[in-house]
């Protein structure tokens, strides 16, 4: 995780284009301006990071389901639970699966796990609109070659 | 009134916390019943589950952007009614 860049995915793990499902790992970094403030001399991933975790992951998803032909803007936020809390140094598997792909839009369930546990879940909802201009979407797949996203995959969908 | 109807209204009714009794077939889901264009994914999440088809927002909300059709033709509930009954008879007609 980058947190200062809001990168919070480190390497996709698992794409199952058939499934609709993808695992992502994440490690929660050792040092951080967040956890000076989140909370001094108490270190804790912050509720809404985490959140954006889960729409990271389920957001490489729904890209790789539309070949990369569709950015999914985060919308809404369900029945987020947060059950645990994350602290520096952790090791996150992130996976999240297709709920519902609408007409412009789609709906996710998203979990994180550390140690095997669920930590936090979530129902998200994305809109899905053409990418804004060919220097963003240039700007995602090179995220995506950061994260090791499978783009060879898209051609099997 | 339709049962199409009826299940939309009660949609709408229980999604948007709007009274049932306000959700007529005239009603206009964005002028009359105040629904923005977020809680209406969750309207259409749930009208196509209920249904089993795709309402087909996408293009909807680019025929209005361009011009070609008004939002009275899809968001006025006799008409979205009608629009849905019409994505379910498609449905299930013989390829």
């Amino acid at each position: 995780m980058r947190l200062e860049y809001f990168l919070l995915i480190d390497r996709i793990a698992e794409l199952r284009l058939d499934e609709r499902t993808i695992r992502a790992d994440a490690t929660v970094p050792d040092t951080s301006t967040i956890f000076e403030g989140h909370f001094p001399g108490y270190p804790l991933m912050p509720g809404v990071l985490l959140i954006e975790t889960m729409n990271q992951a389920s957001g490489w998803l729904l890209i790789a389901l539309t070949k990369f032909t569709r950015m999914p803007f985060f919308a809404a936020v369900k029945e987020a639970k947060l059950r645990s809390f994350v602290t520096h140094g952790q090791k996150l598997s992130v996976s999240a699966s297709m709920k519902h792909e609408g007409s412009g839009y789609a709906m996710t369930s998203a979990e994180i796990r550390h140690d095997g546990k669920v930590v936090c879940n979530a129902d998200l909802t994305f809109r899905m609109v053409e990418f804004p201009s060919p220097d963003f979407r240039a700007s995602m797949e090179k995220v995506a070659a950061e994260i090791q996203f499978p783009m060879e995959a898209l051609g099997h969908g | 009134m339709s049962s199409t109807f009826d299940t939309v209204a009660n949609i709408i009714s229980e999604t948007c916390d709007i009274e049932r009794e306000k959700i007529t077939p005239e009603s206009h889901a964005i002028d009359d019943l105040g629904i923005d264009s977020l809680d209406f994914l969750d309207i259409a999440f749930a009208i196509d589950k209920a249904f089993g088809i795709k309402l087909p927002l996408e293009q909807w909300t680019q025929e209005v952007n361009d011009g070609k059709a008004s939002t009275e033709q899809y968001f006025v509930l006799k008409n979205l009614t009608a629009r849905i009954d019409e994505l379910i008879a498609a449905k299930s007609a013989p390829a």
